[in-house]
């Protein structure tokens, strides 16, 4: 099998689809001669041309809008918001546009949409360019929300999300695009809503989504030097959640621990302890353990940063406290 | 440096509404004038759920705007939606129904009269959201660019949208872009209880337009065959390529913000002056010259047609409540 980065894994599902589709197309800030902040899009303009790699103003409402109206139309628009921070610039269009028009309409309309989002701690960019605001796009009915870990399941869902027939909110980490991995000859689209139990274990499970995914196996491998089993499961689509796969796996061990770079409160964690408690009550052992940044908007300096954000270490002294209650 | 035109459109073959057609335009606009006074009764009435708002002094705008368009052309509306709606194709029956809540409505009872919707009359919505529509109509037009479709998205707003910021980002786009779009300024000079000496530091909006590049035409909002002239000469001007095109259209809300607004910002006076010199619908009845036998014969005409309209929404079927979840995703 091939490797490819995170970061090459988003380009080749991209470019593929827009080989095969006259519909579908990208657009954002500074995505075509610059090939886009974090080099995503980097050599698709000489390829596809100024009309399918657009270039755009500093107007997110507009990137976005302009998306729902063309995907409204028929066709499948990629469009890229520099950071997640600035999806606030855009939470209009998202909220009450994307997410509303084919309830509101009775189903007459569909919104074939993906947005492409990055962001993520860990390189001091301050306060408004590093949340995980994932969270809240899950209490919106009407979008999807993908958040994949590794390069095959970026460049498979990001596939899936093209062609889903839904407005998708599709993150990336910035940490994880220079992450190499094996991906299939081919593209294989991934399944929207579907989990993927990262590695096996019986003691404790880990649901983890984005960067706190390797961390989390991280731990894993930590733990199991401790003689602590941990199984990590990467939900990778948060809505629709697969819930099954996440109740199962804690059934199996009796405990769980959940993992986000977002601040814990309020944060996905609460949701996927919701989900847990609901589904395998009687089969807990410990309380739910929930790991996330502290309640502050992220620090410059790296000695704080790097304190507000989990890490692996977190996630491994989360584990040992759910197995000292039993 | 992009122009303000402020004389009315040239008269060619293409943008004079021929007698019949305009006799046409008449029967619409009183259809529409008479659908929203039998709404403001049923409401009244406790008839209807919701809260409603009523475009009564602004029907020429929809009536001639909408004529001037081809089917395939796409509309979005606002929250004054009934004429813009009637106007492009959608039957009464339809909006009446969606206005009770039925699965017969043109939005099937999930919309509501701010939410119409006929996708295959080409309305793509009505908004909500002040400004809200803006953006997706760029993308319709610029959709149209792409399949090299002589189609033409249509953005209809009041003076107050154009403070938001959709308004600046769209029509940025719109004229960067060279996009097929129409953005119709329905400017009554309110936006809901507040006047423009409130909300705008200019009161000439073509210049907003005109900031961007974009041609913007000005245009009397009472005169349907003006509307109708505007319009096809901007159509044509965004269909060929030379970009969008911005109407100022002066008109008048002849009735509140919504209906039991008591408007206690505004003197009764001004309104019952604006009903005795503006209102569009008696002013294109003393150019036809109808007399009152021919009025009386069509009003009656049309009082049945809305009264139809009231019994098939009544008669129509109420959605059950778990359909509530049908369409959250495609």
């Amino acid at each position: 099998m091939p490797e490819l980065t995170y970061r090459e894994a988003v380009r080749d599902a991209l470019s593929n689809a827009m080989r095969e589709d006259d519909d579908v197309f990208i657009m954002g800030e500074d995505i075509a001669e610059m090939g886009g902040s974090m080099g995503v899009t980097q050599g698709m303009l000489a390829e596809f041309g100024p009309e399918r790699v657009r270039n755009t103003p500093i107007s997110e409402m507009a990137i976005v809008g302009t998306g729902i109206g063309a995907a409204m139309q028929g066709m499948r628009p990629v469009v890229e918001i520099m950071y997640q921070d600035f999806l606030t610039l855009s939470m209009e269009q998202l909220v009450n546009q994307a997410a509303k028009h084919r309830t509101m309409s009775g189903g007459q309309v569909k919104v074939p949409l993906t947005i492409r989002t990055q962001g993520g701690a860990g390189w001091s960019p301050g306060a408004q360019h590093a949340q995980q605001l994932e969270s809240w796009f899950v209490h919106v009915p009407g979008l999807k929300v993908v958040y994949p870990s590794t390069p095959e399941d970026v460049r498979g869902l990001l596939w899936s999300s093209i062609y889903d027939d839904n407005p998708v909110i599709f993150f990336e980490h910035r940490l994880l695009y220079p992450l190499k991995g094996a991906v299939p000859d081919e593209i294989e689209p991934i399944e929207l809503g579907k989990a993927r139990v990262m590695r096996e274990g019986s003691d404790v499970t880990v649901v983890a989504i984005g960067r706190m995914v390797p961390e989390a196996l991280q731990a894993a491998d930590d733990a199991d030097k401790e003689g602590i089993s941990v199984e990590v499961v990467d939900p990778r689509t948060l809505l629709p959640l697969d819930e099954e796969t996440i109740v199962a796996s804690v059934k199996k061990t009796t405990r769980c621990v959940t993992a986000h770079e977002a601040v814990t409160r309020g944060g996905f964690g609460a949701e996927l302890a919701a989900v847990v408690q609901q589904g395998a009550f009687d089969y807990l052992d410990a309380p739910i353990e929930r790991v996330g940044a502290k309640f502050a908007p992220l620090a410059f300096a790296p000695a704080m940063e790097q304190w507000v954000v989990p890490h692996a270490a977190d996630v491994l002294e989360a584990v040992k406290r759910t197995v000292a209650r039993s | 440096m992009a122009k303000v035109e402020n004389k009315p459109a040239r008269k060619t073959a293409a943008n004079v509404l021929p007698a019949e057609r305009l006799h046409e335009l008449f029967r619409e606009m009183l259809l529409i004038r008479r659908f929203e006074e039998k709404v403001e009764e049923r409401f009244r009435a406790g008839e209807l759920p919701g809260f409603l708002h009523v475009c009564i002094g602004q029907e020429a705008v929809a009536s001639g705007v909408c004529a001037a368009l081809e089917p395939d052309d796409v509309i979005a509306s606002t929250h004054r939606a009934h004429g813009h709606t009637i106007a492009k194709g959608t039957h009464v029956n339809a909006v009446m129904a969606e206005l009770y809540g039925k699965s017969e409505g043109c939005s099937h009872g999930y919309g509501g009269s701010m939410h119409l919707y006929d996708v295959e009359q080409g309305n793509l919505g009505a908004n909500a959201v002040v400004g809200g529509g803006f953006p997706a109509i760029v993308g319709a037009a610029l959709a149209f660019q792409f399949r090299k479709q002589p189609r033409v998205g249509v953005a209809f707003f009041g003076d107050g949208a154009t403070n938001t910021g959709t308004f600046h980002e769209s029509l940025n786009l719109a004229q960067l872009w060279k996009v097929p779009a129409l953005f119709v300024l329905e400017m009554n000079g309110w936006a809901e209880s507040t006047p423009i000496s409130q909300h705008s530091p200019i009161e000439d909006f073509s210049q907003r337009a005109v900031a961007f590049g974009m041609r913007s035409v000005e245009v009397d909002g009472q005169d349907v065959e003006a509307v109708y002239a505007a319009t096809r000469e901007a159509r044509e001007h965004a269909v060929s390529g030379k970009g969008p095109v911005f109407l100022n259209v002066r008109t008048y809300r002849l009735v509140g913000h919504y209906i039991g607004d008591p408007q206690v910002y505004r003197e009764k006076d001004e309104v019952n002056d604006l009903r005795e010199s503006k209102d569009p619908i008696e002013l294109l009845r003393g150019r036809l010259e109808l007399s009152d036998e021919e009025f009386e014969a069509l009003d009656t005409e049309i009082e049945a047609i809305v009264e139809g309209s009231v019994e098939f929404a009544k008669a129509g079927t109420d959605p059950k409540p778990e359909d509530a979840l049908k369409y959250v995703y495609a």
